[in-house]
């Protein structure tokens, strides 16, 4: 019992970093009929971002891990990064795919693997070929405890939540209630009519990869300290499982990435639990197949479109 | 274009002036045959005359003919059929393993190589059906993120099923099912060894001819023999009723199932002989390098087709064999023998000048993948038709005019690489979200 | 080749009606289409089916092709049930069909196109394409030839080798017509076939019209917009206005219905015209 309230909560955790990265996916192709294969890139770059960052800050400056500057520094490091894979993000949209916009679908798509491919050998480049350890800022303590003493969660999963929550509910008040949001909702429903409406759609477009990079790149810190890690495969593994999350949700909805984010997040934790770490690609890989042939709208979406 | 200009271009010193088009492809057609037959036997010795000039070696020949082979396979599904796989590198495993499983000690069952190859096509044929059926209806995107998740299951399939255990659940009695540590295709060790493909016809070399790793030479004889099969095989598809069909669908599908074509069997078979083709170089490949692992057959090899295919020219038979020679040879030979000779060491000296780690340690065979994406996102830019597009297609998109003696064949070829050039307004478009591709 | 088109089949001499369509409601969620339409096409004849945009002709035409499924009632063709056969499925039966926006493949030859159309009455398959007996040699070579026979039927045989997409507009209707026939149809749709064409083409294209059902015996059935076309071709004429028949009958009588006119001109209308 304990050890899957356990699986659950670990779940959690990484269902909001996949909803996180989900949103990204699922604000792009919402606006651009675009599935940006580079979007994970961007997020493993965050990932890299957060490593160098640590490596200056507790080796180069000499902070000690776990103290309180270190962390008041990882919240100041937290809008950097962001705002560097929000520049990158927009980068590759005006440079690979604005040019395509009016081209076959297929075209961008081909660009944006390209992209991809692109940002991963950079990553391979900047950290070599296998896993780097990110130096442990985060103090290794557990804060909750199940009855037998068993630790539940510690200041680890606090800070996935601390840092995701947040920039959802942020997220959802801009999308919602803010001009910006309006005009990036307009634009994904109709881009020819929201251009004649007045809305500069170039920018609204560049704001929605702006806005997805910056995404990435805090889901990118977020799992340089949770995992400890960073590597220049992050992108395609956490990649195929965010996307298959927004499938889930509904591609275009955010409600529906935030849900089928938190979704795989625990079907990941539990297959990695009770199954077999190994097998837990194949039965998300399956789950993203399964649901795109049966119920390509989405689990959590109401229109079951009648074609018209 | 100006008419002084075009009759200009025209006159343009042309080795093949006044050749008629048939005679002139029949002619290079003898010098590449000629070309292949010789250079295996002669590149040892050009390699000490000329120790300066980047030859590729016979070995790495035979990665572009093997690459040739799954282009000119995934070309059928791209460039005719229009359906984007990204998952292509699943049936060269498949191809591969069948022929693991069927002639080496692995499993003890040694069938000639000869026979291997058949079931080896007919299996990875039957993975393109089984794909194929429920996901062909998908759009374009869809697709190819669905096949792109089959390709990955299929590598961690094969990895994982090397050490596994299938039992019953607990609550049911946990009886083991298979296993336990049942090994069935080697996981991350993989195959090795596998029987190569042999000829018994005694000589200088033995008892037998032996088609491996260890005889480059008669190996790469035997894989341009396969290339010449597949290449004469897509150029009678592309020519064909099928062909057309595919043709047609790729234009316009609701006009084509207007025209009496069954949509969903005519893009099927497109997936299915696309995949039996990189069965095929499967089955040779396992073989020859006489050991296969899992982790061999991932995504990038998938994307590496894609490249060739882009790079060569999407839907034209000669230009994405070029396309696999050059893309091979640049990441085997070119790319090492740039750093080697040009590019590694002013990076070093730099790197050493400024402290900056990254340059003191360059080497360009590192940024091949970077190299590649590169291209992708220009070709698609810049010149989505490819490099080697039909002469016709070059022609009419550059406004010089159609040349009046295009046979249909390339003619269709032509209309592949403009479709792909062009900007097409898509008639009918689904609604946001909805990945199924017909409106009914 | 005149035996090949609208050959009659035995079930000819029985009903003088090829298709009857009854009851056909289309209904795309809260949106009614097309209502309750009964509709009959004689045999031999030419029919024309008019009424002001929006009015739900094309959407009839896509429930007897197969696009849409109709939501109410019932089409039989040539004593076979047409009600939601898919597309390629309703052509084998022998209905073929133009598009009112010009659907050819742009990226093929004129030739390709109408090869295209012939596709299911060749019976090479894939292993076939594969192998190249002189079966399938011989039957691309006839399957070319007749192409060419098409195309000189439309007057596009010295155009055989040309784009579709680089081919005048004019050329470009007749080609779909071209296509359309190569499938060997007994009931031709035509969606507007005269649409965007001068007096002169048009003039031509309505002989053709005529030709195709005196020469070769195929029925027809337009949606046409111009009315001379309309009035001088057509057996019988139905009207339809917001997915209902509003009329049917000889071109004067629908010309002087003063429904029609309302339809088409606004109440009031009737009354000055």
């Amino acid at each position: 019992m304990e050890e899957l309230v356990k699986a659950l909560t670990i779940g959690l955790a990484n269902g909001l970093i996949i909803a996180l990265i989900a949103i990204g996916y699922t604000l792009v192709y919402g606006i651009l009929e675009l599935i940006n294969f580079a979007h994970a890139d961007v997020f493993m770059l965050g990932t890299a971002f957060t490593y160098f960052a640590l490596e200056v800050i507790v080796i180069g400056l000499g902070i000690s891990p776990g103290s309180l500057t270190a962390l008041l520094l990882i919240f100041a490091v937290l809008p950097v990064i962001m705002i560097l894979t929000a520049v990158i993000n927009a980068s590759i949209e005006r440079v690979a795919y604005r040019p395509l916009r009016n081209a076959p679908r297929l075209a961008p798509l081909i660009s944006a693997i390209g992209m991809s491919f692109v940002l991963q050998n950079v990553g391979l480049v900047i950290l070599g070929p296998s896993q780097r350890a990110v130096e442990p800022v985060l103090p290794k303590t557990d804060l909750a405890f199940f009855p037998s003493g068993t630790p539940w969660f510690g200041i680890d999963e606090v800070m996935v939540v601390g840092i995701t929550i947040p920039l959802l509910l942020v997220l959802r008040w801009f999308v919602g209630s803010t001009r910006q949001g309006k005009a990036m909702r307009a634009t994904a429903q109709d881009r020819e009519a929201s251009g004649l409406m007045g809305i500069d759609v170039n920018r609204t477009i560049s704001l929605t990869f702006l806005i997805a990079g910056a995404l990435g790149g805090a889901a990118g810190l977020v799992v340089a300290l949770y995992y400890g890690q960073t590597w220049f495969q992050f992108g395609f593994q956490f990649g195929l499982l965010s996307f298959t999350a927004a499938v889930l949700g509904g591609v275009g909805n955010l409600t529906g990435a935030t849900l089928g984010g938190l979704l795989i997040g625990i079907i990941g934790a539990l297959s990695d639990r009770f199954l077999e770490a190994k097998w837990t690609s194949v039965i998300v890989f399956s789950i993203l197949i399964l649901v795109l042939v049966f119920r390509p709208t989405g689990l959590l979406s109401e229109k079951a479109s009648e074609r018209a | 274009m100006t008419a002084a200009v075009r009759s200009r271009r025209l006159a343009m010193p042309d080795p093949f002036r006044g050749m008629e088009r048939k005679r002139r492809e029949k002619l290079i057609l003898i010098g590449v045959v000629i070309l292949a037959v010789v250079y295996p036997l002669v590149f040892r010795a050009l390699e000490s005359a000329f120790p300066f000039v980047p030859w590729p070696g016979t070995s790495v020949l035979i990665i572009c003919a093997t690459f040739a082979i799954l282009a000119l396979g995934l070309n059928i599904v791209m460039g005719f059929a229009g359906l984007l796989d990204l998952g292509y590198v699943a049936f060269y495993a498949i191809g591969a393993y069948t022929t693991a499983f069927l002639a080496s000690p692995h499993f003890g069952i040694h069938v000639s190589w000869w026979i291997v190859v058949v079931i080896a096509v007919a299996a990875a044929a039957g993975a393109g059906i089984l794909l194929g059926a429920p996901t062909l209806k998908l759009r374009g995107d869809y697709l190819a993120i669905v096949t792109l998740g089959f390709g990955e299951i299929v590598r961690i399939v094969f990895r994982n099923l090397g050490d596994f255990t299938l039992a019953l659940p607990a609550f049911l009695g946990g009886a083991v099912l298979i296993g336990p540590n049942a090994n069935l295709t080697g996981g991350n060790v993989g195959i090795n060894p596998i029987d190569p493909p042999t000829i018994p016809i005694p000589g200088p070399w033995g008892n037998e001819i032996v088609f491996s790793n260890q005889n480059a030479t008669a190996s790469f004889y035997l894989v341009a023999v396969l290339l010449a099969i597949t290449f004469i095989v897509c150029t009678r598809l592309r020519d064909s009723k099928l062909g057309r069909a595919w043709m047609a669908i790729r234009e316009d599908e609701t006009a084509a199932a207007a025209m009496g074509i069954n949509t969903v069997t005519t893009k099927l078979l497109a997936f299915s002989l696309g995949a039996s083709f990189s069965g095929f170089a499967g089955a040779f490949t396992g073989a020859y390098q006489t050991a296969i692992f899992a982790e061999s057959f991932n995504f990038a090899v998938s994307i590496l087709v894609v490249v060739i295919i882009i790079l060569g020219g999407i839907g034209s038979l000669r230009g994405v064999v070029i396309g696999a020679f050059a893309v091979q040879y640049v990441n085997q030979t070119l790319l090492r023998y740039l750093g080697e000779n040009v590019i590694n060491a002013p990076m070093h000296a730099f790197g050493e000048a400024t402290g900056i780690a990254l340059l003191r340690d360059f080497n360009l065979v590192n940024y091949n993948y970077l190299i590649f994406g590169i291209v992708l996102a220009i070709m698609m830019i810049r010149r989505p038709e490819g490099l080697f597009p039909v002469e016709s297609a070059r022609a009419e998109l550059h406004g010089v005019g159609i040349s009046s003696d295009t046979t249909s064949g390339t003619a269709d070829e032509l209309a592949v690489a403009e479709e792909f050039a062009t900007e097409v307004t898509q008639a009918d478009e689904t609604q946001a979200g909805d990945p199924r591709e017909d409106q009914r | 080749m005149t035996a090949a088109i609208g050959a009659p089949t035995a079930a000819a001499s029985e009903s003088g009606d090829l298709l009857i369509a009854s009851g056909c409601t289309k209904r795309f969620g809260g949106l009614l289409a097309v209502s309750d339409i009964d509709f009959t096409i004689p045999r031999g004849g030419i029919v024309s089916l008019i009424g002001p945009n929006g009015a739900g002709k094309t959407t009839f035409f896509n429930m007897i092709t197969g696009l849409y499924i109709p939501t109410e009632g019932s089409i039989t063709f040539d004593g076979a049930e047409l009600t939601g056969r898919k597309p390629h499925e309703v052509v084998r039966l022998g209905v073929a069909r133009t598009f009112q926006n010009i659907r050819l493949f742009g990226n093929m030859t004129a030739e390709g196109n109408v090869l295209v159309g012939l596709h299911h009455r060749l019976k090479g398959r894939w292993y076939g394409a594969i192998l190249r007996p002189p079966s399938i040699k011989r039957e691309e070579a006839e399957a070319h030839a007749r192409a060419m026979e098409l195309l000189k039927l439309v007057d596009l045989d010295q155009r055989s080798q040309t784009l579709a997409r680089n081919l005048p507009y004019g050329d470009q209707r007749r080609l779909e017509i071209a296509r359309a026939l190569a499938t060997e149809p007994k009931l031709l749709l035509l969606d507007e076939p005269t649409a965007g064409m001068n007096p002169e083409e048009t003039r031509r294209l309505t002989d053709f019209v005529r030709r195709l059902r005196d020469e070769f015996g195929l029925t027809v059935l337009l949606i046409e917009h111009d009315m001379k076309v309309v009035m001088g071709i057509s057996d019988r004429v139905t009207v339809l206005d917001h997915g209902e028949k509003i009329a049917e009958g000889s071109p004067a009588e629908v010309r002087a219905n003063i429904r029609v006119i309302e339809a088409y001109l606004g109440r009031g209308a009737a009354g000055a015209g």
